[in-house]
């Protein structure tokens, strides 16, 4: 019944037991310095100037959105394109269908304005 | 040509898809309601013809038969009712027309498929696609804070409920190795599994992943809170289109796929359903907002319609797909008296309001009192006739302890319909309430659900024998 999850298992096994053993061995081995630099929250080696807890406008929001859409239709697109020749004509209709959806979608986007950053 | 299966769905993605762009560019918002209303008669008509490509397609993802069709019917038509309804509510309101409208036909679109997958996996897209247009429909008031409130609680609760369902189809594809749906049956039959807990546990996830999405007894938290905040029409139609397809797929996947665990979830069902009458009509009794006695009042429906589903076969199953029609414009009619007498759409929620109304405004008390009377189950009303054929195929497949919980909670659910009743007619109208002028949208939307809530339960007949012959797939 269950057989075949066995390489699953093995590999959780192996996943968690790695991990652990690499965080162990730093922990073991590795060097501990607690300076007052060290603790402070990393903004690009320059000291932090006032608390990283502030509102994020909306926009990047609809940016991020829109990224992850077309970043998923690239992802499809890749996959459609390795078997592109087994796929034919058809396949060509069917993405083409789907990047039309896809492009109605960024023409609504952008008459509403959701692309100006104003 | 195996693209001709989807035709109905492909028109109503298109229609869909225009309103979006056809939003952008013109100005006059109003027309955007008509595209709607065209766009769901096109996939109606072609939605007719559909039966001509019976049986399996896409890899064995679609299904044609006649249980999706009744299904998408009454999805139809239900659509064309919230449509009318919506363009009577929105005319003020016209900040994000465009947007309600396309989301409202991918909800439909969403059920479409639920009803036609003969795959888990067909079955999930569906659920998605249907709940995550209802979220944003639910939210869709952006100035009113108990809509956002009602929209976060449901994707929230909604994703919860989600990942149990797919927990559950994960289990049940480990265990019998496919996720269609005639093939883990067959496959539960060969391997000799019945017994086997993780295939127990999947259906139980399965369980309470559709009961969350038909609200029964205990997944039901959300209902009243969501239903209250929303605005009417998409309250009116979570209570009646989500519902409905909920209820479609749950019966299509436990029937098919599970038939062999008949023993291990009849039981339960019969649990829930005898909780979620009770608690719901329990509970409806103290509401003093009307929007949630409506929803507590669902909560009691699915529990009455979830009798139809424990009687199973040739009697139980053909009643409850009545009573969903029954149910559907009755509920429908319901909200949409609701929605005229709200001035800009969400004032005059309280019960107290309605006082009466039934001398001011005859017609409006006398239609609201025909779907009350309907809703508890006074003959000669469709809810009776509903209820009748419900509790008798109980009584016939030998679950007469079912039946008489039943037949007390309509006893029970009678005192809060029939208390707006009483407050239309018997009590002196305590506010000065002056409904908007009516639309004929919403003038249709009444006629309609009244009509059909008088012909439903008069001439039954015709219904009934297309809820029979919808069951095919159970032979």
């Amino acid at each position: 019944m269950l057989k075949g999850y066995g390489e699953i298992l093995f590999y959780l096994v192996l996943v968690v037991g790695f991990s652990l053993f690499a965080l162990g061995l730093s922990h073991i081995i590795g060097r501990k310095t607690y300076s007052k630099e060290k603790l402070m929250p990393y903004e690009c080696g320059v000291d932090p100037i006032g608390t990283a807890r502030i509102r994020v406008s909306v926009k990047f929001y609809l940016i991020a959105m829109l990224f992850i859409v077309f970043d998923i239709e690239s992802v499809f697109l890749y996959s459609f394109a390795t078997v592109f020749k087994e796929l034919g004509m058809l396949g060509l209709i069917e993405i083409v269908i789907f990047i039309v959806i896809l492009v109605v979608g960024l023409v609504y986007a952008w008459g509403k304005g959701a692309l100006e950053w104003e | 040509m195996t693209v001709n299966t989807i035709l109905p769905e492909i028109v109503l993605t298109i229609a869909a898809l225009v309103i979006l762009l056809v939003d952008v560019w013109v100005k006059k918002k109003e027309i955007l309601g008509y595209i709607a209303l065209l766009g769901t008669a096109a996939t109606l008509i072609v939605a007719l013809q559909s039966l001509t490509d019976r049986g399996y397609s896409f890899s064995g993802m679609i299904v044609n038969d006649e249980y999706g069709l009744f299904f998408q019917l009454l999805f139809l038509a239900a659509t064309f009712v919230v449509i009318f309804m919506s363009m009577h509510y929105f005319r003020e309101n016209t900040q994000m027309l465009g947007e309600y409208y396309s989301l409202l036909l991918f909800a439909v679109l969403g059920m479409m498929f639920m009803v036609k997958a003969a795959d888990l996996v067909m079955v999930f897209m569906g659920i998605e696609t249907l709940s995550l247009a209802v979220y944003v429909l639910s939210g869709c008031l952006r100035d009113d804070r108990r809509s956002g409130e009602a929209a976060l609680k449901y994707i929230l609760l909604g994703a919860f409920a989600t990942a149990f369902l797919l927990f559950g189809i994960s289990l049940i594809f480990g265990v019998t190795g496919s996720t269609n749906l005639a093939a883990i049956a067959n496959a539960v039959a060969a391997k000799n599994i019945l017994g086997e807990p993780l295939l127990l546990l999947g259906m139980g996830l399965m369980l309470i992943g559709f009961g969350f999405k038909v609200s029964l007894v205990p997944f039901h938290m959300w209902t009243p809170d969501v239903y209250e905040g929303a605005p009417v029409p998409v309250t009116a139609f979570m209570a009646v289109g989500v519902k409905a397809a909920a209820l479609a797929v749950f019966l299509r996947v436990f029937l098919m796929a599970l038939p062999g665990l008949n023993d291990n979830w009849r039981p339960l069902l019969i649990v829930l359903s005898v909780l979620t009458m009770t608690v719901g009509n329990l509970i409806a009794i103290s509401q003093e907002n009307i929007k949630r006695m409506l929803a507590y009042s669902s909560i009691a429906h699915a529990g009455y319609l979830m009798i139809g589903m424990v009687a199973g076969g040739d009697s139980g199953v053909p009643s409850m797909l009545y009573y969903l029609v029954v149910y559907t414009f009755m509920n429908l009619g319901a909200f949409a008296v609701v929605m005229a007498l709200g001035q800009k759409g969400e004032d005059n929620l309280e019960i107290n309001d309605y006082s009466g109304i039934g001398s001011r405004y005859p017609i409006l008390g006398f239609v609201m009192t025909v779907f009350m009377l309907s809703l508890a189950g006074i003959p000669p009303l469709s809810g009776f006739m509903g209820k009748f054929y419900l509790f008798s195929s109980a009584v016939k497949e030998g679950y007469v302890g079912l039946a008489v919980v039943g037949v007390v909670n309509s006893l029970i659910s009678a005192y809060y319909y029939l208390r707006v009743t009483v407050m239309m007619y018997m009590r002196p109208s305590e506010k000065d309430i002056a409904p908007a002028p009516m639309r004929w949208s919403l003038v249709l939307a009444l006629v309609i659900t009244t009509f059909l809530t008088f012909q439903i339960g008069l001439f039954p007949s015709f219904y009934l024998e297309l809820a029979k012959n919808s069951i095919f797939f159970l032979k």
